[in-house]
Protein backbone atom coordinates (compact mmCIF):
# COMPACT_ATOMS: atom_id res chain seq x y z
CA UNK A 1 0.00 0.00 0.00
CA UNK A 2 1.36 3.36 -1.04
CA UNK A 3 -1.07 5.59 0.79
CA UNK A 4 -2.26 5.06 4.36
CA UNK A 5 -5.39 6.63 5.74
CA UNK A 6 -3.33 9.25 7.61
CA UNK A 7 -1.87 10.47 4.35
CA UNK A 8 -5.32 10.68 2.80
CA UNK A 9 -6.33 12.90 5.73
CA UNK A 10 -3.25 15.09 5.17
CA UNK A 11 -3.95 15.47 1.43
CA UNK A 12 -7.62 16.26 2.15
CA UNK A 13 -6.50 19.05 4.50
CA UNK A 14 -4.21 20.47 1.79
CA UNK A 15 -7.12 20.35 -0.69
CA UNK A 16 -9.52 21.96 1.81
CA UNK A 17 -11.79 18.93 1.77
CA UNK A 18 -13.49 17.41 4.78
CA UNK A 19 -13.97 13.70 4.17
CA UNK A 20 -16.32 11.40 6.04
CA UNK A 21 -14.89 8.19 7.54
CA UNK A 22 -16.48 6.23 4.67
CA UNK A 23 -14.96 8.54 2.07
CA UNK A 24 -11.52 8.26 3.70
CA UNK A 25 -11.68 4.50 3.47
CA UNK A 26 -13.03 4.49 -0.09
CA UNK A 27 -10.45 7.01 -1.35
CA UNK A 28 -7.58 5.19 0.38
CA UNK A 29 -8.45 2.02 -1.54
CA UNK A 30 -9.09 3.77 -4.85
CA UNK A 31 -6.03 6.04 -4.69
CA UNK A 32 -3.85 3.01 -4.00
CA UNK A 33 -5.29 1.16 -6.99
CA UNK A 34 -4.79 4.17 -9.27
CA UNK A 35 -1.27 4.92 -7.98
CA UNK A 36 -0.34 1.25 -8.44
CA UNK A 37 -1.44 1.53 -12.05
CA UNK A 38 0.70 4.66 -12.45
CA UNK A 39 3.76 2.63 -11.43
CA UNK A 40 3.81 1.62 -15.10
CA UNK A 41 5.63 4.86 -15.87
CA UNK A 42 8.67 3.63 -13.95
CA UNK A 43 9.28 1.06 -16.69
CA UNK A 44 10.56 4.01 -18.76
CA UNK A 45 13.96 5.56 -18.26
CA UNK A 46 13.24 9.27 -18.58
CA UNK A 47 16.50 10.52 -17.05
CA UNK A 48 17.52 13.11 -19.65
CA UNK A 49 14.14 13.83 -21.24
CA UNK A 50 12.84 17.38 -21.06
CA UNK A 51 9.36 17.53 -19.56
CA UNK A 52 6.46 18.94 -21.61
CA UNK A 53 4.25 21.20 -19.53
CA UNK A 54 2.63 22.88 -22.51
CA UNK A 55 2.33 21.77 -26.13
CA UNK A 56 2.48 25.23 -27.66
CA UNK A 57 5.46 27.46 -27.07
CA UNK A 58 4.29 29.41 -24.12
CA UNK A 59 5.36 32.95 -23.66
CA UNK A 60 3.96 35.80 -21.69
CA UNK A 61 1.74 38.01 -23.78
CA UNK A 62 1.89 41.70 -22.99
CA UNK A 63 -0.67 44.29 -23.90
CA UNK A 64 -0.42 48.03 -23.78
CA UNK A 65 -0.83 49.36 -20.27
CA UNK A 66 -4.01 51.25 -20.99
CA UNK A 67 -7.22 51.49 -18.99
CA UNK A 68 -10.01 49.36 -20.42
CA UNK A 69 -13.60 48.83 -19.53
CA UNK A 70 -14.06 46.10 -16.93
CA UNK A 71 -16.89 44.49 -14.99
CA UNK A 72 -18.71 47.01 -12.81
CA UNK A 73 -18.42 46.28 -9.07
CA UNK A 74 -22.07 45.36 -8.86
CA UNK A 75 -21.82 42.72 -11.60
CA UNK A 76 -18.71 41.23 -9.99
CA UNK A 77 -20.57 40.90 -6.67
CA UNK A 78 -23.84 39.67 -8.16
CA UNK A 79 -23.00 35.99 -7.73
CA UNK A 80 -21.58 36.24 -4.23
CA UNK A 81 -23.31 34.07 -1.60
CA UNK A 82 -22.81 36.92 0.92
CA UNK A 83 -21.80 40.54 0.40
CA UNK A 84 -21.84 43.83 2.25
CA UNK A 85 -20.78 47.40 1.46
CA UNK A 86 -19.41 46.51 -1.94
CA UNK A 87 -17.30 43.61 -0.60
CA UNK A 88 -17.48 39.82 -0.35
CA UNK A 89 -18.41 38.89 3.20
CA UNK A 90 -16.94 35.76 4.84
CA UNK A 91 -17.05 34.23 8.34
CA UNK A 92 -14.39 35.37 10.81
CA UNK A 93 -10.82 34.57 9.90
CA UNK A 94 -9.01 34.78 13.23
CA UNK B 1 -37.29 20.46 -39.53
CA UNK B 2 -35.38 19.29 -36.44
CA UNK B 3 -33.63 16.63 -38.55
CA UNK B 4 -31.84 19.19 -40.72
CA UNK B 5 -28.10 19.86 -40.65
CA UNK B 6 -26.66 23.38 -40.41
CA UNK B 7 -26.05 23.59 -44.16
CA UNK B 8 -29.53 22.25 -45.01
CA UNK B 9 -31.31 24.66 -42.67
CA UNK B 10 -29.10 27.52 -43.90
CA UNK B 11 -30.30 26.90 -47.45
CA UNK B 12 -33.93 27.00 -46.36
CA UNK B 13 -33.39 30.19 -44.34
CA UNK B 14 -31.56 31.83 -47.22
CA UNK B 15 -34.26 30.77 -49.68
CA UNK B 16 -36.92 32.20 -47.31
CA UNK B 17 -38.63 28.78 -47.20
CA UNK B 18 -38.59 28.99 -43.43
CA UNK B 19 -37.87 31.62 -40.78
CA UNK B 20 -35.40 31.29 -37.92
CA UNK B 21 -38.31 31.63 -35.51
CA UNK B 22 -40.13 28.69 -37.11
CA UNK B 23 -36.97 26.60 -36.99
CA UNK B 24 -36.32 27.51 -33.35
CA UNK B 25 -39.92 26.76 -32.37
CA UNK B 26 -39.68 23.37 -34.12
CA UNK B 27 -36.53 22.56 -32.16
CA UNK B 28 -38.05 23.70 -28.85
CA UNK B 29 -41.01 21.42 -29.56
CA UNK B 30 -38.64 18.56 -30.34
CA UNK B 31 -36.82 19.16 -27.04
CA UNK B 32 -40.15 18.95 -25.17
CA UNK B 33 -40.87 15.63 -26.89
CA UNK B 34 -37.55 13.84 -26.53
CA UNK B 35 -35.67 15.47 -23.67
CA UNK B 36 -37.78 13.87 -20.93
CA UNK B 37 -36.37 10.57 -22.27
CA UNK B 38 -32.73 11.47 -22.91
CA UNK B 39 -32.23 14.39 -20.49
CA UNK B 40 -29.59 16.08 -22.61
CA UNK B 41 -30.27 19.60 -21.33
CA UNK B 42 -29.68 21.15 -17.92
CA UNK B 43 -31.26 24.45 -18.98
CA UNK B 44 -33.50 25.19 -21.95
CA UNK B 45 -33.46 28.90 -22.75
CA UNK B 46 -36.78 29.16 -24.53
CA UNK B 47 -37.27 32.91 -24.14
CA UNK B 48 -33.74 33.82 -25.19
CA UNK B 49 -33.93 31.36 -28.09
CA UNK B 50 -37.07 32.98 -29.51
CA UNK B 51 -35.58 36.45 -29.06
CA UNK B 52 -32.35 35.28 -30.75
CA UNK B 53 -34.33 33.79 -33.64
CA UNK B 54 -36.29 37.01 -34.14
CA UNK B 55 -33.04 38.96 -34.26
CA UNK B 56 -31.71 36.43 -36.79
CA UNK B 57 -34.84 36.91 -38.91
CA UNK B 58 -34.25 40.66 -38.92
CA UNK B 59 -30.69 40.11 -40.12
CA UNK B 60 -31.87 37.73 -42.82
CA UNK B 61 -34.47 40.28 -43.96
CA UNK B 62 -31.62 42.81 -44.21
CA UNK B 63 -29.71 40.36 -46.40
CA UNK B 64 -27.08 39.78 -43.69
CA UNK B 65 -27.09 36.02 -43.49
CA UNK B 66 -24.01 34.01 -42.53
CA UNK B 67 -23.80 30.19 -42.32
CA UNK B 68 -24.90 30.15 -38.65
CA UNK B 69 -27.55 32.89 -38.73
CA UNK B 70 -30.76 31.47 -37.29
CA UNK B 71 -29.26 28.03 -36.53
CA UNK B 72 -30.44 26.59 -33.16
CA UNK B 73 -27.48 25.30 -31.13
CA UNK B 74 -26.76 23.66 -27.78
CA UNK B 75 -23.75 24.60 -25.62
CA UNK B 76 -22.09 22.38 -23.03
CA UNK B 77 -22.72 23.78 -19.58
CA UNK B 78 -19.05 24.54 -18.89
CA UNK B 79 -18.98 27.52 -21.27
CA UNK B 80 -20.03 30.85 -19.82
CA UNK B 81 -23.24 32.34 -21.20
CA UNK B 82 -24.05 35.85 -20.09
CA UNK B 83 -27.23 35.97 -18.01
CA UNK B 84 -27.79 32.20 -18.30
CA UNK B 85 -26.92 29.81 -15.48
CA UNK B 86 -23.64 27.93 -16.06
CA UNK B 87 -23.10 25.08 -13.61
CA UNK B 88 -20.56 22.61 -15.02
CA UNK B 89 -23.15 20.11 -13.72
CA UNK B 90 -21.80 20.84 -10.23
CA UNK B 91 -23.61 21.80 -7.06
CA UNK B 92 -20.74 24.16 -6.29
CA UNK B 93 -21.67 26.37 -9.26
CA UNK B 94 -25.43 26.05 -8.86
CA UNK B 95 -27.03 29.44 -9.43
CA UNK B 96 -23.94 30.96 -11.06
CA UNK B 97 -25.01 33.48 -13.70
CA UNK B 98 -21.94 34.53 -15.71
CA UNK B 99 -21.61 38.29 -16.28
CA UNK B 100 -19.96 37.65 -19.67
CA UNK B 101 -19.99 35.26 -22.65
CA UNK B 102 -17.19 32.81 -23.41
CA UNK B 103 -15.39 33.85 -26.61
CA UNK B 104 -16.89 30.89 -28.52
CA UNK B 105 -20.40 31.81 -27.38
CA UNK B 106 -19.84 35.42 -28.36
CA UNK B 107 -18.62 34.33 -31.81
CA UNK B 108 -21.70 32.15 -32.36
CA UNK B 109 -23.97 35.00 -31.28
CA UNK B 110 -22.11 37.47 -33.52
CA UNK B 111 -22.93 35.17 -36.44
CA UNK B 112 -26.59 35.11 -35.43
CA UNK B 113 -26.57 31.59 -33.96
CA UNK B 114 -29.51 30.80 -31.66
CA UNK B 115 -28.81 29.36 -28.20
CA UNK B 116 -31.34 26.65 -27.30
CA UNK B 117 -29.86 25.75 -23.95
CA UNK B 118 -27.04 24.32 -21.86
CA UNK B 119 -26.17 20.66 -22.23
CA UNK B 120 -25.53 18.16 -19.45
CA UNK B 121 -22.03 16.83 -18.77
CA UNK B 122 -19.95 15.02 -16.19
CA UNK B 123 -19.30 17.37 -13.27
CA UNK B 124 -16.44 19.70 -14.31
CA UNK B 125 -16.03 17.51 -17.44
CA UNK B 126 -14.57 14.72 -15.31
CA UNK B 127 -15.90 11.45 -16.61
CA UNK B 128 -16.59 9.31 -19.65
CA UNK B 129 -20.31 8.62 -19.25
CA UNK B 130 -22.04 11.86 -18.08
CA UNK B 131 -23.11 9.86 -15.01
CA UNK B 132 -21.04 12.19 -12.83
CA UNK B 133 -23.48 15.08 -13.40
CA UNK B 134 -24.84 16.25 -10.04
CA UNK B 135 -28.22 17.01 -11.61
CA UNK B 136 -29.38 14.32 -14.04
CA UNK B 137 -28.31 11.23 -15.97
CA UNK B 138 -28.30 11.64 -19.76
CA UNK B 139 -29.23 8.59 -21.80
CA UNK B 140 -27.99 7.42 -25.19
CA UNK B 141 -30.70 8.07 -27.82
CA UNK B 142 -29.81 4.77 -29.51
CA UNK B 143 -30.52 2.76 -26.36
CA UNK B 144 -31.86 4.47 -23.27
CA UNK B 145 -30.20 1.92 -20.98
CA UNK B 146 -26.71 2.85 -22.16
CA UNK B 147 -24.47 5.85 -21.52
CA UNK B 148 -24.16 8.67 -24.08
CA UNK B 149 -20.42 8.83 -23.41
CA UNK B 150 -18.80 11.75 -21.67
CA UNK B 151 -18.06 14.22 -20.61
CA UNK B 152 -19.91 16.09 -23.41
CA UNK B 153 -22.70 13.49 -23.26
CA UNK B 154 -25.52 16.03 -23.21
CA UNK B 155 -24.22 17.81 -26.34
CA UNK B 156 -23.72 14.54 -28.26
CA UNK B 157 -27.10 13.09 -27.20
CA UNK B 158 -28.88 16.33 -28.17
CA UNK B 159 -27.30 16.26 -31.65
CA UNK B 160 -28.08 12.53 -32.14
CA UNK B 161 -31.68 12.97 -30.99
CA UNK B 162 -32.21 16.01 -33.25
CA UNK B 163 -32.81 18.11 -30.13
CA UNK B 164 -30.52 20.78 -31.62
CA UNK B 165 -29.01 21.31 -35.06
CA UNK B 166 -25.44 21.18 -33.72
CA UNK B 167 -23.59 21.67 -30.44
CA UNK B 168 -20.34 22.66 -28.81
CA UNK B 169 -18.48 20.33 -26.48
CA UNK B 170 -15.10 20.40 -24.78
CA UNK B 171 -12.42 17.72 -24.86
CA UNK B 172 -9.69 17.23 -22.24
CA UNK B 173 -9.06 13.51 -22.81
CA UNK B 174 -11.71 12.49 -25.33
CA UNK B 175 -14.77 14.28 -24.02
CA UNK B 176 -15.96 15.35 -27.50
CA UNK B 177 -14.85 12.32 -29.52
CA UNK B 178 -15.92 9.48 -27.21
CA UNK B 179 -19.52 10.74 -26.75
CA UNK B 180 -19.68 11.50 -30.49
CA UNK B 181 -18.71 7.86 -31.12
CA UNK B 182 -21.22 6.55 -28.56
CA UNK B 183 -24.05 8.65 -30.06
CA UNK B 184 -23.20 8.19 -33.76
CA UNK B 185 -22.34 11.82 -34.59
CA UNK B 186 -19.27 13.77 -35.72
CA UNK B 187 -17.10 15.36 -33.03
CA UNK B 188 -13.81 17.22 -33.40
CA UNK B 189 -11.14 18.23 -30.94
CA UNK B 190 -9.11 20.87 -32.78
CA UNK B 191 -5.40 21.54 -32.24
CA UNK B 192 -4.65 22.84 -28.75
CA UNK B 193 -4.71 26.63 -29.07
CA UNK B 194 -6.85 26.80 -32.21
CA UNK B 195 -9.97 27.76 -30.23
CA UNK B 196 -10.07 30.32 -27.43
CA UNK B 197 -10.64 28.86 -23.97
CA UNK B 198 -11.72 32.22 -22.54
CA UNK B 199 -14.93 31.59 -20.60
CA UNK B 200 -14.51 27.81 -20.66
CA UNK B 201 -14.46 26.65 -17.04
CA UNK B 202 -10.93 25.28 -16.63
CA UNK B 203 -10.29 21.60 -15.86
CA UNK B 204 -6.88 20.63 -17.31
CA UNK B 205 -5.62 23.87 -18.82
CA UNK B 206 -2.84 22.35 -20.95
CA UNK B 207 -5.30 19.79 -22.40
CA UNK B 208 -8.76 21.44 -22.61
CA UNK B 209 -10.06 22.38 -26.04
CA UNK B 210 -13.52 23.35 -27.30
CA UNK B 211 -14.88 21.80 -30.50
CA UNK B 212 -17.96 21.09 -32.63
CA UNK B 213 -20.36 18.15 -32.32
CA UNK B 214 -22.43 17.87 -35.50
CA UNK B 215 -24.59 15.61 -37.67
CA UNK B 216 -22.09 15.57 -40.54
CA UNK B 217 -18.60 16.65 -41.58
CA UNK B 218 -19.75 19.71 -43.55
CA UNK B 219 -21.38 21.09 -40.37
CA UNK B 220 -18.16 20.40 -38.47
CA UNK B 221 -16.26 22.62 -40.93
CA UNK B 222 -18.91 25.37 -40.71
CA UNK B 223 -18.89 25.45 -36.91
CA UNK B 224 -15.09 25.33 -36.82
CA UNK B 225 -14.96 28.33 -39.17
CA UNK B 226 -17.06 30.28 -36.70
CA UNK B 227 -15.13 29.50 -33.51
CA UNK B 228 -11.49 29.09 -34.57
CA UNK B 229 -8.94 31.85 -34.30
CA UNK B 230 -6.74 33.91 -32.06
CA UNK B 231 -8.21 35.61 -29.01
CA UNK B 232 -6.28 38.23 -27.04
CA UNK B 233 -8.17 37.05 -23.95
CA UNK B 234 -6.54 33.58 -24.10
CA UNK B 235 -2.74 33.72 -24.04
CA UNK B 236 -2.54 30.09 -25.19
CA UNK B 237 -4.58 30.70 -28.34
CA UNK B 238 -2.45 30.49 -31.47
CA UNK B 239 -1.98 33.71 -33.43
CA UNK B 240 -1.99 32.33 -36.98
CA UNK B 241 -4.39 32.89 -39.87
CA UNK B 242 -7.38 30.55 -40.04
CA UNK B 243 -8.14 28.73 -43.30
CA UNK B 244 -11.67 28.37 -44.64
CA UNK B 245 -12.35 24.83 -43.41
CA UNK B 246 -15.25 24.34 -45.83
CA UNK B 247 -12.67 24.42 -48.65
CA UNK B 248 -11.41 21.08 -47.27
CA UNK B 249 -14.72 19.37 -48.04
CA UNK B 250 -13.17 17.41 -50.88
CA UNK B 251 -13.96 13.80 -51.76
CA UNK B 252 -10.47 12.56 -52.42
CA UNK B 253 -7.83 10.56 -50.55
CA UNK B 254 -6.04 9.21 -53.60
CA UNK B 255 -2.36 8.79 -52.88
CA UNK B 256 -2.76 9.48 -49.16
CA UNK B 257 -1.01 7.34 -46.59
CA UNK B 258 -3.14 6.28 -43.63
CA UNK B 259 -1.15 5.36 -40.56
CA UNK B 260 -2.63 2.57 -38.48
CA UNK B 261 -0.88 2.21 -35.12
CA UNK B 262 -0.35 -1.41 -34.20
CA UNK B 263 -0.54 -0.57 -30.49
CA UNK B 264 -4.21 0.38 -30.85
CA UNK B 265 -5.36 -3.01 -32.07
CA UNK B 266 -4.49 -5.16 -29.10
CA UNK B 267 -6.07 -6.60 -25.95
CA UNK B 268 -9.43 -5.51 -24.64
CA UNK B 269 -10.87 -4.22 -27.91
CA UNK B 270 -14.43 -5.24 -28.72
CA UNK B 271 -14.33 -7.51 -31.82
CA UNK B 272 -17.19 -5.57 -33.43
CA UNK B 273 -15.27 -2.30 -33.05
CA UNK B 274 -12.24 -3.94 -34.62
CA UNK B 275 -14.35 -5.25 -37.48
CA UNK B 276 -16.12 -1.97 -38.28
CA UNK B 277 -12.93 0.09 -38.04
CA UNK B 278 -11.19 -2.45 -40.28
CA UNK B 279 -14.03 -2.16 -42.80
CA UNK B 280 -13.77 1.65 -42.70
CA UNK B 281 -10.05 1.48 -43.42
CA UNK B 282 -10.77 -0.78 -46.40
CA UNK B 283 -13.29 1.79 -47.72
CA UNK B 284 -10.59 4.46 -47.71
CA UNK B 285 -8.14 2.01 -49.26
CA UNK B 286 -10.67 1.33 -52.00
CA UNK B 287 -10.70 5.07 -52.69
CA UNK B 288 -6.99 5.13 -53.39
CA UNK B 289 -5.34 5.55 -49.99
CA UNK B 290 -2.46 3.36 -48.86
CA UNK B 291 -2.44 1.82 -45.41
CA UNK B 292 0.81 1.77 -43.48
CA UNK B 293 1.37 0.20 -40.10
CA UNK B 294 2.96 2.76 -37.82
CA UNK B 295 4.19 2.70 -34.23
CA UNK B 296 3.10 4.90 -31.34
CA UNK B 297 5.21 2.97 -28.85
CA UNK B 298 4.26 4.91 -25.72
CA UNK B 299 0.50 4.46 -26.12
CA UNK B 300 0.42 2.03 -23.19
CA UNK B 301 1.65 4.79 -20.87
CA UNK B 302 -0.85 7.43 -21.94
CA UNK B 303 -3.62 6.72 -19.42
CA UNK B 304 -1.25 6.85 -16.44
CA UNK B 305 0.43 10.00 -17.80
CA UNK B 306 -2.88 11.69 -18.47
CA UNK B 307 -4.42 11.01 -15.06
CA UNK B 308 -1.38 12.48 -13.32
CA UNK B 309 -1.28 15.63 -15.46
CA UNK B 310 -5.01 16.30 -15.65
CA UNK B 311 -5.63 15.74 -11.94
CA UNK B 312 -2.65 17.92 -11.02
CA UNK B 313 -3.98 20.75 -13.21
CA UNK B 314 -7.53 20.19 -11.94
CA UNK B 315 -6.52 20.33 -8.30
CA UNK B 316 -5.07 23.80 -8.75
CA UNK B 317 -7.79 25.04 -11.14
CA UNK B 318 -10.54 23.97 -8.76
CA UNK B 319 -8.94 25.70 -5.78
CA UNK B 320 -10.94 28.78 -6.77
CA UNK B 321 -14.22 27.22 -5.60
CA UNK B 322 -14.22 28.42 -2.04
CA UNK B 323 -17.76 29.67 -1.46
CA UNK B 324 -16.69 33.33 -1.52
CA UNK B 325 -17.15 34.76 -4.99
CA UNK B 326 -19.93 32.74 -6.62
CA UNK B 327 -21.99 29.59 -6.45
CA UNK B 328 -22.69 27.47 -3.41
CA UNK B 329 -21.59 28.22 0.16
CA UNK B 330 -22.19 25.77 2.99
CA UNK B 331 -24.51 27.51 5.42
CA UNK B 332 -23.75 28.11 9.09
CA UNK B 333 -19.98 27.79 9.07
CA UNK B 334 -18.53 29.63 12.06
CA UNK B 335 -15.09 30.40 10.70
CA UNK B 336 -13.34 30.70 7.35
CA UNK B 337 -11.41 27.41 7.12
CA UNK B 338 -14.48 25.46 8.17
CA UNK B 339 -16.49 27.33 5.52
CA UNK B 340 -13.97 26.42 2.77
CA UNK B 341 -13.91 22.77 3.76
CA UNK B 342 -17.63 22.34 4.17
CA UNK B 343 -18.44 24.24 0.98
CA UNK B 344 -16.04 22.12 -1.08
CA UNK B 345 -17.04 18.84 0.55
CA UNK B 346 -20.74 19.40 -0.07
CA UNK B 347 -20.30 21.21 -3.37
CA UNK B 348 -18.11 18.67 -5.21
CA UNK B 349 -19.25 15.16 -6.16
CA UNK B 350 -17.22 11.96 -5.59
CA UNK B 351 -15.28 11.90 -8.91
CA UNK B 352 -14.26 15.55 -8.59
CA UNK B 353 -13.10 14.98 -5.01
CA UNK B 354 -11.18 11.88 -6.08
CA UNK B 355 -9.38 13.83 -8.79
CA UNK B 356 -8.64 16.78 -6.52
CA UNK B 357 -7.20 14.31 -3.98
CA UNK B 358 -5.10 12.53 -6.62
CA UNK B 359 -3.90 15.83 -8.11
CA UNK B 360 -3.04 17.28 -4.72
CA UNK B 361 -1.15 14.09 -3.85
CA UNK B 362 0.94 14.00 -7.05
CA UNK B 363 1.88 17.66 -6.61
CA UNK B 364 2.54 17.43 -2.89
CA UNK B 365 5.97 17.82 -1.38
CA UNK B 366 8.09 14.69 -1.88
CA UNK B 367 5.99 13.26 -4.72
CA UNK B 368 6.23 15.96 -7.39
CA UNK B 369 9.27 14.46 -9.15
CA UNK B 370 8.02 10.87 -8.95
CA UNK B 371 4.64 11.66 -10.45
CA UNK B 372 4.10 15.08 -12.05
CA UNK B 373 7.59 15.58 -13.44
CA UNK B 374 7.82 11.94 -14.55
CA UNK B 375 4.45 12.17 -16.32
CA UNK B 376 5.48 15.42 -18.03
CA UNK B 377 8.61 13.67 -19.34
CA UNK B 378 6.56 10.75 -20.66
CA UNK B 379 4.31 13.34 -22.28
CA UNK B 380 7.34 14.45 -24.31
CA UNK B 381 7.81 10.85 -25.50
CA UNK B 382 4.13 10.59 -26.48
CA UNK B 383 4.33 13.88 -28.38
CA UNK B 384 7.47 12.69 -30.20
CA UNK B 385 5.72 9.43 -31.12
CA UNK B 386 3.18 11.47 -33.08
CA UNK B 387 5.85 13.66 -34.70
CA UNK B 388 7.70 10.58 -35.93
CA UNK B 389 4.49 8.89 -37.08
CA UNK B 390 3.48 11.90 -39.17
CA UNK B 391 6.78 11.68 -41.06
CA UNK B 392 5.32 8.50 -42.58
CA UNK B 393 1.62 9.21 -43.05
CA UNK B 394 -0.94 11.94 -43.75
CA UNK B 395 -3.46 11.03 -41.06
CA UNK B 396 -3.67 8.33 -38.39
CA UNK B 397 -6.73 6.08 -38.20
CA UNK B 398 -7.84 4.35 -34.98
CA UNK B 399 -11.04 3.37 -33.21
CA UNK B 400 -12.38 6.24 -31.06
CA UNK B 401 -13.26 4.00 -28.11
CA UNK B 402 -12.48 0.34 -27.34
CA UNK B 403 -16.19 -0.60 -27.02
CA UNK B 404 -19.57 0.77 -28.05
CA UNK B 405 -21.55 2.61 -25.33
CA UNK B 406 -21.64 0.56 -22.12
CA UNK B 407 -24.63 0.18 -19.82
CA UNK B 408 -25.54 2.86 -17.31
CA UNK B 409 -23.94 2.13 -13.92
CA UNK B 410 -21.56 -0.47 -15.34
CA UNK B 411 -18.30 1.34 -14.53
CA UNK B 412 -19.34 3.67 -11.72
CA UNK B 413 -17.85 1.53 -8.95
CA UNK B 414 -14.43 1.20 -10.57
CA UNK B 415 -12.84 4.53 -11.52
CA UNK B 416 -9.81 2.90 -13.15
CA UNK B 417 -12.01 0.93 -15.58
CA UNK B 418 -13.82 4.15 -16.43
CA UNK B 419 -10.46 5.87 -17.08
CA UNK B 420 -9.44 3.08 -19.47
CA UNK B 421 -12.39 3.83 -21.77
CA UNK B 422 -10.41 6.91 -22.88
CA UNK B 423 -7.42 4.84 -23.91
CA UNK B 424 -7.55 5.78 -27.63
CA UNK B 425 -8.33 9.46 -27.22
CA UNK B 426 -6.12 10.82 -24.46
CA UNK B 427 -2.73 10.60 -26.16
CA UNK B 428 -4.10 13.09 -28.71
CA UNK B 429 -4.69 15.67 -25.95
CA UNK B 430 -1.28 15.01 -24.43
CA UNK B 431 0.31 15.71 -27.84
CA UNK B 432 -2.01 18.66 -28.57
CA UNK B 433 -2.82 17.45 -32.10
CA UNK B 434 -6.31 17.58 -33.68
CA UNK B 435 -8.61 14.56 -34.09
CA UNK B 436 -12.17 13.79 -35.11
CA UNK B 437 -14.61 10.95 -34.50
CA UNK B 438 -16.97 9.92 -37.28
CA UNK B 439 -19.60 7.13 -37.25
CA UNK B 440 -18.31 4.04 -39.08
CA UNK B 441 -20.84 1.32 -38.29
CA UNK B 442 -23.05 -0.28 -35.67
CA UNK B 443 -22.73 -3.14 -33.20
CA UNK B 444 -25.09 -6.14 -33.26
CA UNK B 445 -27.11 -4.35 -30.55
CA UNK B 446 -27.51 -1.35 -32.87
CA UNK B 447 -25.07 0.92 -31.02
CA UNK B 448 -22.88 3.29 -33.06
CA UNK B 449 -19.13 2.75 -33.46
CA UNK B 450 -16.73 5.64 -34.04
CA UNK B 451 -13.65 5.97 -36.23
CA UNK B 452 -10.97 8.38 -35.03
CA UNK B 453 -8.94 10.37 -37.57
CA UNK B 454 -5.90 12.11 -36.09
CA UNK B 455 -3.99 14.84 -37.90
CA UNK B 456 -0.77 16.74 -37.56
CA UNK B 457 -0.61 19.89 -35.47
CA UNK B 458 -2.87 22.54 -37.14
CA UNK B 459 -3.89 20.20 -39.99
CA UNK B 460 -7.62 20.08 -39.28
CA UNK B 461 -8.18 20.45 -43.03
CA UNK B 462 -6.66 17.05 -43.80
CA UNK B 463 -8.83 15.44 -41.14
CA UNK B 464 -11.93 17.09 -42.60
CA UNK B 465 -11.00 15.94 -46.10
CA UNK B 466 -10.45 12.33 -45.00
CA UNK B 467 -13.64 12.31 -42.92
CA UNK B 468 -15.69 13.90 -45.71
CA UNK B 469 -14.39 11.39 -48.25
CA UNK B 470 -15.34 8.51 -45.94
CA UNK B 471 -18.75 9.97 -45.10
CA UNK B 472 -19.70 10.69 -48.70
CA UNK B 473 -18.87 7.12 -49.67
CA UNK B 474 -20.84 5.49 -46.83
CA UNK B 475 -24.30 6.00 -45.32
CA UNK B 476 -23.71 5.77 -41.55
CA UNK B 477 -24.36 9.49 -41.06
CA UNK B 478 -27.87 9.18 -42.51
CA UNK B 479 -29.04 6.79 -39.77
CA UNK B 480 -31.00 8.11 -36.81
CA UNK B 481 -32.11 6.56 -33.52
CA UNK B 482 -35.77 5.51 -33.33
CA UNK B 483 -36.87 7.92 -30.63
CA UNK B 484 -40.56 8.19 -31.60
Amino acid sequence: MKVEIGEVEHVARLARLKLSEDEKELFTGQLNAILDYMEKLNELDTGSIEPTFHVVSHQSVMREDAAKESQPQEAALDNAPDKAQGCFRVPKII
Amino acid sequence: MHRLTIHELHKKLKGKEVTAQEATEALLKRIKEVDPKIKAYLTVTEKEAIAGAQEADRRIADGKISPLTGIPLAIKDNMCTQGIQTTCASKILEGFIPPYDATVVKRLKDEGGVLLGKANMDEFAMGSSTENSRFTVTRNPWNLETIPGGSSGGSAAAVAADACIAALGSDTGGSIRQPAACCGVVGMKPTYGRISRYGLVAFGSSLDQIGPITKDVEDCAILLNAIAGHDPLDSTSINLPIPDYSKALIKDVKGWTLGVPKEFFVEGMDPQVEEEVGAAIRVLEGLGATVKEIALPHTGYAVATYYIICTAEASSNLARYDGVKYGFRAPESKELMEMYQETRSEGFGPEVKRRIMLGTYVLSSGYYDAYYRKASQVRTLIKEDFEKAFDQCDVIITPTAPTPAFRLGEKMEDPLQMYLSDIFTISVNLAGVPALSIPCGFSNEGLPIGLQIIGKHLEEERIIQAAYTFEQNTDHHTKRPKLS
